[in-house]
């Protein structure tokens, strides 16, 4: 009775922390800008159900999927257990899935098992390749002390998590077989099975393993589950609807910002009369708050898996941009601006913006506009709409664009073409026919 | 052929007729002498062809593309507006372009600033007159067997899921298409994009062309082939800085089916 009255404390108090962080998280990304992305519904469910369900984007790097398939297949289906897990702590059960569901209850317990084990297997595997392979693609300037080690939280975790569990059902699988207490013949362990040899063969013990895995499990999980919105590991969620909100575009199709329309029009027509004109707003991004809830999704979806920036052309022949630093330094941003305004109320205004103290220029007109960064996004997230939103505000705001880039506007502007050319010699070419 | 007309829009409505396709030749292709080239091949298969077309000749302006992608949109929409009104003005309804970064605009930018167009680049014009029967590969230059690679452009490609017209247009001659390990959606862009253009480069340890032409170099292709008139400056500039010019061209799409064909 104690057990189950201090579970169900430790349950309540995970699952209001969670919804705690998840509403911060969720005030954050509506401090962006509106845009409307409640178009083609058919379209959305589609694309999410192939990009973020059926992880169509993954296998581009085939070794990288298949391992990231077996973490996702085993995180999906092992859920199921710990719906069981929940039930038998509240209600002071064990294995209740066991009575109705007969035979198939071992079927069910031995495929977690083989599940778990690929887990495991495929974390420690990710562990090699960030900390002794070193892969190029996990590093990087954006990847300081921080977002390593947060990767590598995540992975022990799960391996931790797992050998509880794999540990908690060999032990469980013993006394079964010792015929001791509650512990009634239930399951197969196909996994398991191979810890026995280690495991102490006195009951007690053996109940306290059992028990002492079923409890570091559970509480890992939660744990865990309020990790997430301080981690990357936020795109387990994050994914589902950022693909949904996807941008059905072209990627070539940039938006046309309807504020300079009503200007460009009122200078080509001087009788057009604009229609009501919401707040004067900013011409681009100087700040997170200039960029869209869409923009910002992004950011808090981004798993820093670096695909992004490893095919940026830039990035790739030494420039100091990397879309992936873009994301990261975005969701830093709002995150302090969201820190602030707990702390300091909703008005509070520090000195800080995403341009120069997080992201430099150099970096933005670095970019190449190839949309490469966006091709290679598992979870469809859109660095360029970032950076474009920057320049605009650099060179709408601040006329502050690079010395070259401003005599090309004054090309296009008096010679209607890039270069000094007269307009009048346009047609030139079809005189050397 | 026959003697090469290149008649105007303005020509056009003079005489009271409308073309059935307005070629967008773009500023690189007006005024930049290396694809200068390519605009007079693309009208010579045009005329080939007997495609009803005409130009704007003089009336024609940069689309804002450079302003749009450096954040200069009001500059883009002052661009986009007058070029719509010329548009409009002459009825169009179809254009091809001779440049990927035209081709994205006109379609994808300026259907929201009421120039409603169906936009094609001149790839796909191509392959469209290769499935019709129109063109085929005779009467010029062969280019049986020989080693080809083909550069996608971003705005061509990625932007816009233009892969195929292009190669189709090389598979026709027979050639060895041999293909970079960055291509289609993988593909790496040329350095231009994004008004690079005309910039100088930011800090790195390498220029994007010459990291892109190395690849091509890689496939031991004798003709990297573009469809784009800023992949053609970057891929030559990359050639030659390889000092690989005697050995390797770099052709546009045009040019290569208009050697073809004898054009």
């Amino acid at each position: 009775m104690i057990a189950q009255i201090l579970f169900l404390i430790v349950l309540a108090a995970a699952i209001y922390l969670f919804s705690k962080n998840v509403k911060t998280i969720r005030r954050n990304i509506l401090l962006g800008k509106d845009t409307d992305r409640s178009d083609n519904p058919t379209l959305r469910w589609k694309t999410m159900a192939k990009v973020a369900l059926g992880q169509s984007k993954m296998v581009k790097r085939p070794f990288a999927a298949l391992l990231h398939l077996f973490v996702y297949i085993g995180f999906v289906i092992i859920n199921i257990e710990v719906l069981e897990i929940l039930i038998d702590g509240l209600f002071g059960t064990h294995r209740v899935f066991s009575g109705f569901l007969g035979g198939l209850y071992g079927l069910l317990i031995g495929s977690f098992e083989v599940l778990a084990i690929s887990v495991l297997l495929s974390c420690v595997v990710f562990l090699c390749r960030r900390n002794i392979a070193h892969l190029k693609r996990f590093t990087g300037i954006e990847m300081t002390s921080w977002p390593k080690s947060d990767a590598n939280y995540i992975l022990i975790t799960e391996i931790l998590l797992m050998t509880a569990f794999l540990t908690m059902n060999a032990a469980d699988h013993k006394l079964q077989l010792l015929n001791f207490g509650h512990y009634i013949q239930a399951g197969s362990f196909p996994v398991s099975n191979f810890l026995n040899p280690l495991l102490p063969d006195s009951a007690n013990a053996l109940e306290m393993i059992e028990r002492g895995c079923w409890w570091f499990h559970i509480i890992g999980i939660l744990a865990f589950l309020n990790y997430l919105p301080y981690s990357k590991h936020f795109h387990i969620l994050l994914a589902f609807p950022n693909t949904y909100y996807s941008n059905l575009n072209p990627k070539g199709k940039f938006t046309n910002m309807a504020s300079v329309t009503t200007e460009v029009k009122a200078m080509l027509d001087p009788s057009f009369v604009p229609e009501t004109t919401g707040e004067p707003g900013r011409f681009g991004a100087k700040d997170v708050t200039d960029l869209t809830w869409k923009n910002l999704m992004e950011a808090y979806t981004c798993t820093e898996c670096g695909r992004c920036t490893s095919v940026c052309p830039a990035n790739i022949t030494g420039k100091l941009l990397s879309p992936r630093k873009i994301m990261m330094d975005t969701r830093d941003r709002i995150t302090e601006m969201g820190n602030n305004i707990d702390k300091n109320g909703a008005d509070f205004k520090d000195d800080k913006s995403l341009l120069d103290h997080y992201i430099s220029r150099e970096e933005l007109w670095a970019c190449t506009s190839c949309n490469a960064c966006t091709e290679a996004c598992p979870v469809n997230i859109n660095p360029l709409e970032i950076i474009t939103e920057m320049r605009r505000y650099i060179v709408m705001e601040e006329s502050q664009a690079p010395a070259s880039l401003n005599n090309m506007f004054g090309n296009v502007e008096n010679n209607g073409a890039p270069w000094k050319y007269s307009p009048a010699d346009r047609f030139n070419w079809a005189n050397e026919v | 052929m026959s003697e090469l007309h290149i008649p105007t829009m303005a020509e056009m409505a003079a005489a009271g007729n409308e073309p059935d396709i307005l070629f967008w030749v773009g500023c690189a292709g007006s005024f930049d002498e290396r694809a200068q080239k390519i605009t007079r091949d693309i009208c010579k298969i045009l005329q080939h062809t007997g495609i009803s077309y005409a130009v704007l000749g003089t009336e024609e302006s940069c689309t804002g593309d450079p302003a749009k992608r450096a954040g200069n949109e009001f500059l883009f929409q002052m661009q986009a507006m007058t070029n719509i009104q010329v548009l409009n003005g002459y009825n169009i309804k179809k254009i091809v372009t001779g440049c990927p970064h035209c081709f994205n605009t006109i379609k994808n930018e300026y259907a929201g600033l009421g120039g409603n167009y169906e936009v094609i680049h001149h790839t796909q014009l191509i392959q469209q007159l290769i499935d019709e029967g129109k063109l085929k590969a005779e009467g010029g230059e062969s280019f049986k067997g020989k080693k080809i690679t083909y550069h996608d452009p971003c705005y061509l490609g990625r932007a816009n899921g233009v892969y195929e017209a292009p190669r189709k247009a090389l598979e026709i001659l027979d050639t060895e298409l041999v293909e970079m390990k960055r291509c289609k959606t993988n593909g790496l862009c040329c350095g231009a994009g994004g008004a690079q253009m005309f910039k100088e480069p930011e800090k790195g340890n390498k220029d994007i062309n010459v990291e892109r032409v190395e690849e091509a170099i890689g496939t031991d292709a004798k003709v990297i082939a573009a469809g784009c008139p800023f992949c053609m400056t970057m891929l030559r500039d990359g050639v030659k800085h390889f000092e690989k010019e005697q050995e390797i061209q770099v052709l546009d799409i045009a040019e290569i089916t208009a050697r073809a064909n004898g054009l």
